[in-house]
């Protein structure tokens, strides 16, 4: 788990290009979104496309995202609990 | 007092004709042309309704003796931009100065496409001719020698309020005295660029879409090309004929939010609205129909009809939303629509919002659900907002 | 009635070199986007979002910075009555590239919202907050005439009282940026806003 939120933490700083950050400046419950980091709604989208290509995850309702990426580790939590089978959120 | 801008021709093609009497025909008789995708190739073909026009690249060329390796987008234009010009009767006239101001987003995207699949597994494959034609502005090209309009050509390229842009323009020019007429709108294909990107953006909707509603889904992308010829008094006289309507009122303004979303409070859609009414001396009482930019996304529909109540309320116009018929043709959009809005004024009927079902909880008004006949319609306001915040919107009156 | 207009200040900004009022205020080697990131941070504005933006945004938001740089903060540009007007020859096209290898795999989100040209409008819109009329041309070459007479237009029906015009270009390893700004007072010594003085500012290179 451990590993999965270190791994996170990398990719949302490559994908997001958040050229400011490193790793160890993003708390595992700091809120990503709005106040914390302060990412906004293209960020989430991407976000969505990360989950699909790296973990295989298909979050098709947009309204699950602020639930799913409150911060990294809602965003681990739902990986392993989602892992290995591409699924279609309710 | 600014002298006035006529309109003297029309033209479009869109899913619901190809051409204005066939739009016309399919407006009354409440047929919408959103289904599932023939000409475009798609992974999503099956998931995503789209508005596409009922031509194959082949059957457009046909239409226009250009070639069929011309950009979708160019050849829409060419078909639009012809009948428009036919319309009016304007046969290049002698000492006159026309002006070609055409609006598209996708350029040449769709050829572009084609090249990229081969180009990509092998370097050494694909037909650079097929990109020659890739920017928006070789499109407006290549329709400008089809038309042999030479006097002064450009293109705008805002997102989806481009062609509304491109109709002031030409506007702006007439009445600087620097143009007789002005040939203004513009086109758009469908493409996998557009149709992944906004996919990506999650703002399609699977189904028909239903703007204003307050179930809406998204939007579904449509494709399509409109024009009017705009002209002078003395360019009227050169033609001989009565004007359609007139350009009374246009604005622009920047809703300074976000790259792709509207500001709750619709501050942008607000600005333009305002500023066309103040430009056309109006107030919002002389309004007797909005056309809607309405794509029937979460989005736009609250922050458009938030403008709308801070500048109407409480006397609310009938309104509807025409791309629950086309789709949203984005860079044809401002066009498309204000041929619509033009046919609105002329024949007296306000067309229907189609498959609306239940108001938006936030607002007190909702469009109008059945065609509406023998309407007195003097003034149209028809809103168009793009990506990048540009808002614009457009009066038009009878003349 | 006709009142002069002035070109109040100029930034261009090509080849590894920013020029402001016609003198070159920083140079730095490297690609377009080492270059750019490098002006970004020579500027010293705390502005995260910068990261997100395309090539095209960035060169344009840069020039706009740098143009507004040492206007004094009592005669800020009003937010409702600036005007922006750009325009390029190749739209969007440097971004629409990197787009386009995204879609196979998974289109991109945060490169789509870029690929249209008015998006580097709306990206300096919202950092200055300007509400005003807004427009995006595209021309083979930059066209002083037009923009001369379209935005002196603009002046004359009163809907703007200061502009933002110019030409932002890039694709690839090709770029140029040329941005003035364009008022009715003159502060001294402003060059009148004709298309001579425009293409003139437009190249400071050659002396």
């Amino acid at each position: 788990m451990d590993n999965l939120k270190q791994k996170l933490k990398e990719q949302v700083i490559e994908r997001l290009n958040l050229k400011d950050l490193k790793p160890e400046n993003i708390g595992d419950d700091q809120p990503l979104f709005v106040e914390g980091i302060g990412l906004d709604s293209i960020d989430a989208l991407e976000l969505i496309v990360l989950l699909q290509q790296e973990y295989n995850i298909k979050l098709s309702n947009a309204e699950d995202g602020p639930r799913v990426f409150h911060s990294i580790r809602t965003m681990a939590d739902y990986i392993t609990a989602n892992s290995g089978i591409v699924k279609i959120s309710p | 007092m600014s002298a006035p801008v006529l309109i003297a021709g029309i033209g479009v093609v869109s899913a619901i004709g190809m051409d204005t009497g066939s739009n016309l025909q399919s407006l009354v008789t409440e047929k919408a042309g959103i289904g599932k995708m023939r000409w475009l190739q798609s992974a999503h073909a099956a998931e995503l309704p789209v508005g596409e026009v009922n031509r194959s690249n082949e059957e457009l060329a046909n239409l226009t003796g250009l070639s069929a390796r011309y950009p979708r987008t160019a050849l829409l234009s060419a078909i639009a931009a012809r009948e428009t010009l036919l319309d009016a009767g304007w046969d290049k006239p002698d000492s006159s100065r026309t002006g070609f101001i055409s609006a598209n987003t996708v350029g040449g995207m769709d050829k572009t496409e084609e090249f990229f699949k081969q180009f990509s597994k092998n370097p050494a494959a694909g037909k650079l001719s097929q990109v020659v034609h890739h920017e928006c502005g070789a499109v407006t090209e290549l329709v400008a020698d089809f038309l042999g309009i030479r006097h002064f050509v450009s293109t705008v390229s805002t997102a989806c309020s481009s062609s509304a842009n491109a109709i002031f323009t030409g506007a702006r020019l007439i009445r600087a005295g620097l143009l007789d007429f002005a040939l203004v709108g513009g086109a758009d294909a469908l493409t996998r660029f557009t149709l992944n990107g906004f996919n990506t953006l999650m703002i399609l909707d699977k189904e028909p879409c239903q703007p204003f509603d307050e179930n809406r889904r998204g939007l579904n992308l449509g494709e399509g090309s409109a024009y009017l010829l705009l002209a002078s008094e003395k360019g009227m006289r050169m033609l001989n004929k009565n004007p359609y309507a007139m350009l009374r009122g246009y604005a622009n303004a920047n809703d300074a939010y976000h790259q792709t979303a509207s500001s709750p409070e619709g501050t942008g859609s607000f600005l333009a609205m305002k500023g066309a009414l103040d430009k056309a001396g109006m107030k919002a009482t002389d309004i007797d129909y909005i056309n809607l930019h309405g794509t029937g996304t979460q989005n736009n529909d609250i922050a458009e009809g938030t403008a709308i109540r801070l500048l109407f309320d409480p006397a609310f116009p009938k309104m509807s939303s025409t791309k629950a018929y086309t789709g949203h043709t984005l860079g044809a959009s401002g066009a498309v629509e204000a041929v619509y809005s033009i046919l609105a004024i002329q024949h007296g009927i306000i067309f229907p919002n189609l498959r609306f079902e239940t108001p938006m909880k936030e607002f007190s008004f909702h469009p109008v659900t059945r065609l509406m006949k023998h309407q007195r319609i003097q003034n149209v306001l028809s809103n168009s907002f793009g990506f990048g915040g540009n808002c614009s919107s457009l009066i038009f009156s009878a003349a | 009635m006709q009142t002069e207009r002035y070109i109040i200040s100029s930034c261009l900004i090509s080849a590894n070199r920013v020029y402001q009022n016609g003198r070159v205020i920083f140079e730095s080697p490297g690609t377009a986007e080492v270059f750019l990131n490098a002006v970004y941070a020579h500027i010293e504005i705390a502005y995260p979002k910068f990261h997100k933006m395309d090539s095209l945004s960035k060169l344009g938001f840069l020039a706009a910075e740098i143009l507004l740089k040492n206007r004094n903060p009592e005669n800020k540009l009003s937010e409702t009555e600036t005007g922006l007007v750009l325009s390029n020859a190749n739209a969007s096209l440097d971004v629409d590239l990197k787009y386009v290898k995204t879609i196979q795999a998974g289109a991109s989100p945060a490169l789509f919202v870029y690929t249209l040209p008015n998006i580097v409008i709306g990206e300096i819109s919202i950092r200055h907050r300007f509400k005003g009329e807004n427009a995006f041309f595209v021309f083979k070459q930059f066209d002083g005439n037009f923009m001369t007479e379209y935005v002196n237009g603009l002046f004359e029906k009163n809907l703007i009282k200061s502009c933002i015009c110019g030409w932002v270009e890039i694709l690839q390893e090709e770029y140029r940026a040329i941005l003035y700004l364009i008022e009715t007072d003159n502060p001294g010594n402003a060059m009148p806003f004709t298309a001579e003085h425009l293409n003139k500012l437009n190249q400071p290179e050659n002396g």
